[in-house]
């Protein structure tokens, strides 16, 4: 793994989410996400985990993404709609919340003992090598995660219905 | 460190090709679209544009029509969101280019001591890639609709946005069912598999998958009947009303660029990719000569008949200027060169080919069979275009969720059952 490509999308992805939640705008915002889950997906490449790094394009850019875009363009916000009034005592605590996570994040990540990663098996990150897993040593948590996606869908669609009734 | 530089020019053929190939279509596309509108509404269509008195049949038009857009006066609208105003059309484009990597050209073919394979990115997940590659366009169009501050643009990005998402679902599961058959998501293996047996070609084993993939398709690209995003009786130019000059053009053929990408994978998938048909690739690869010998053969007696086809057409004074000298121009050189070649083999006879050639020419057949298939399924595109009418929006995501997205779940129960039969 080449160091310099880790730290260029490592760089990437971080200005990025930042970027998205200091922007007012919020289409903006949401590319700016887009792009750090691109940069995201260019991390799982370099960790040689192909299929993640597609799904992570596929599922969150394609599919959640295109989603957001497409309700914030529904909502249709005019600049005035975005104006928020100054509220200096949240601001102040956000301030001194994220100061403490910072100051936190810092001294843990200096108590890391240095890992050196093991040589990647043949065949790692690829289709096959993911499905057996799924399918063997991680059934259940595959099943109950599906399960629980049945479930969301079959509330989204009565929500759906509802509104639909009225 | 000749190797190396091997290596690395290799690579950037690779990289390269793949874009020549797009940016080659797309004009000759818009040429078999205008030409083939015409076909079916039974007029000439496109052949003014000439240089020196020759037409191609309207091949010169693509020049006429790119000078004229690189210079239109490019207006940026003053109350747009500049950024995202410009860089949509780039995201069009680029992101319909970028798909076309993973495709597989040819067989892999034995190189220098090593494989040499005809694809840039040979992808585990090649399938998935292409998929996800492919829900990126809709960013462009749904950028271009917001950014342009215009309500028909913004419908149009609205529709655009909630078609992907809807096609997008039937697409993957249709894919689901060739998957399975082949047991790879790489591209090359579901080629490979189809092997050169027409009968065994996926739109033959699994008619159902191929007809909701090509549907969906058609949805991807926004063409005719699902090109509601741009629907001109109601929406103007839909997202990119507000686009001139070049950024329009590329919009244009960010469209044809997907067409193309679009049939390349229909041609993957369902139409055995780069597989001759009836011809394997290892027996073509011991018979290379023969093949080679009787395809020249063809290929002079062709000549010769169609040169003089031309060279009868011609008539002095048809229109009176260089234009009547065109069937000459290329009738003659024709009738010379089939017979030169007719003389040629007659002489030589059959020649023994050495391995690396053999190789080659089975190679650069393989890889325009494929690009001949993907020539024949744009046409298909345009032929729906200019036979079948846009559909209603409420139809439009009525056939997408209630009537494909069931079928296509059903295909998958279907293609598991007869996967336990075999």
């Amino acid at each position: 793994m080449n160091p310099y490509f880790f730290y260029a999308f490592a760089t990437i992805t971080v200005l990025m989410v930042v970027l998205m939640i200091l922007q007012k705008n919020p289409i903006t915002g949401a590319m700016c996400l887009i792009v750090s889950f691109f940069s995201l997906a260019g991390l799982y490449v370099l960790l040689e985990a192909h299929f993640i790094a597609v799904l992570q394009i596929l599922v969150y850019a394609g599919a959640i993404m295109v989603l957001f875009i497409f309700v914030i363009m529904f909502l249709n916000l005019k600049k005035e709609d975005l104006k928020t009034g100054r509220r200096p005592f949240y601001q102040f605590a956000a301030l001194i919340a994220s100061g403490a996570l910072v100051t936190f994040l810092v001294v843990q990540y200096t108590k890391i003992p240095p890992v050196s990663f093991p040589e990647s098996v043949a065949g790692f990150g690829t289709v096959e090598a993911i499905g057996s897993l799924m399918f063997s040593k991680y059934v259940i948590a595959f099943e109950v995660i599906g399960l629980l996606l049945l479930v969301g869908i079959i509330g989204a669609v009565l929500l759906g219905k509802k509104e639909n009734h009225d | 460190m000749d190797t190396q530089l091997l290596h690395f020019i290799i690579v950037t053929l690779k990289l390269v090709i793949p874009f020549a190939i797009i940016l080659t279509f797309i004009p000759l596309l818009v040429w078999l679209e205008r030409k083939g509108s015409a076909f079916i509404q039974d007029r000439p269509g496109p052949n003014r544009a000439a240089i020196m008195g020759i037409r191609l049949c309207g091949l010169i038009h693509p020049f006429a029509d790119a000078m004229k857009l690189m210079f239109k006066e490019d207006i940026i609208p003053s109350q747009v969101h500049k950024f995202f105003y410009v860089l949509a059309p780039f995201i069009a484009l680029s992101v319909a280019s970028v798909t076309f990597l993973v495709i597989p050209f040819a067989a892999p073919m034995p190189f220098g001591g090593g494989v040499l394979s005809f694809q840039a990115a040979n992808i585990n997940a090649g399938v998935l890639y292409i998929l996800a590659m492919t829900s990126m366009g809709v960013f462009g169009i749904m950028l271009a609709g917001w950014a342009s501050n215009n309500k028909f643009a913004r419908l149009g990005g609205l529709r655009s946005s909630a078609q992907m998402i809807s096609y997008e679902l039937s697409m993957g599961l249709a894919v689901i069912s060739v998957i399975m058959w082949a047991g790879s998501l790489a591209l090359n293996d579901i080629v490979s598999l189809q092997g050169a047996n027409i009968l065994r070609w996926n739109f033959i084993y699994d008619p159902l998958a191929c007809l909701i993939f090509i549907t969906a398709a058609f949805a991807e690209t926004n063409r005719t009947p699902f090109d509601l995003p741009e629907g001109e009786s109601e929406l103007v130019a839909g997202y990119h009303t507000e686009y001139s000059s070049m950024k329009f053009s590329m919009f244009f053929m960010a469209e044809y660029a997907n067409m193309v990408i679009a049939s390349a994978l229909i041609v993957t998938l369902f139409f055995g990719g780069w597989q001759i048909p009836f011809l394997d690739t290892n027996t073509f690869r011991t018979n290379a000569d023969y093949y080679l010998y009787y395809f020249l053969v063809a290929a002079a007696v062709c000549c010769v008949i169609l040169g003089t086809f031309l060279s009868i057409k011609f008539k002095k004074g048809r229109f009176g200027d260089k234009r009547d000298y065109e069937p000459l121009v290329f009738g003659v050189p024709a009738v010379v060169a089939g017979l030169a070649i007719f003389c040629l083999l007659v002489v030589l006879g059959r020649f023994p080919l050495p391995l690396e050639a053999a190789n080659w020419i089975v190679a650069v057949c393989q890889i325009f069979t494929f690009l001949f298939k993907v020539l024949l399924m744009c046409w298909v595109f345009i032929w729906v275009r200019w036979t079948v009418p846009r559909i209603r929006y409420d139809q439009l995501m009525d056939l997408g969720w209630k009537f494909m997205l069931p079928l296509a779940m059903l295909n998958i129960v279907i293609t598991a059952v007869r996967m336990l039969w075999q």
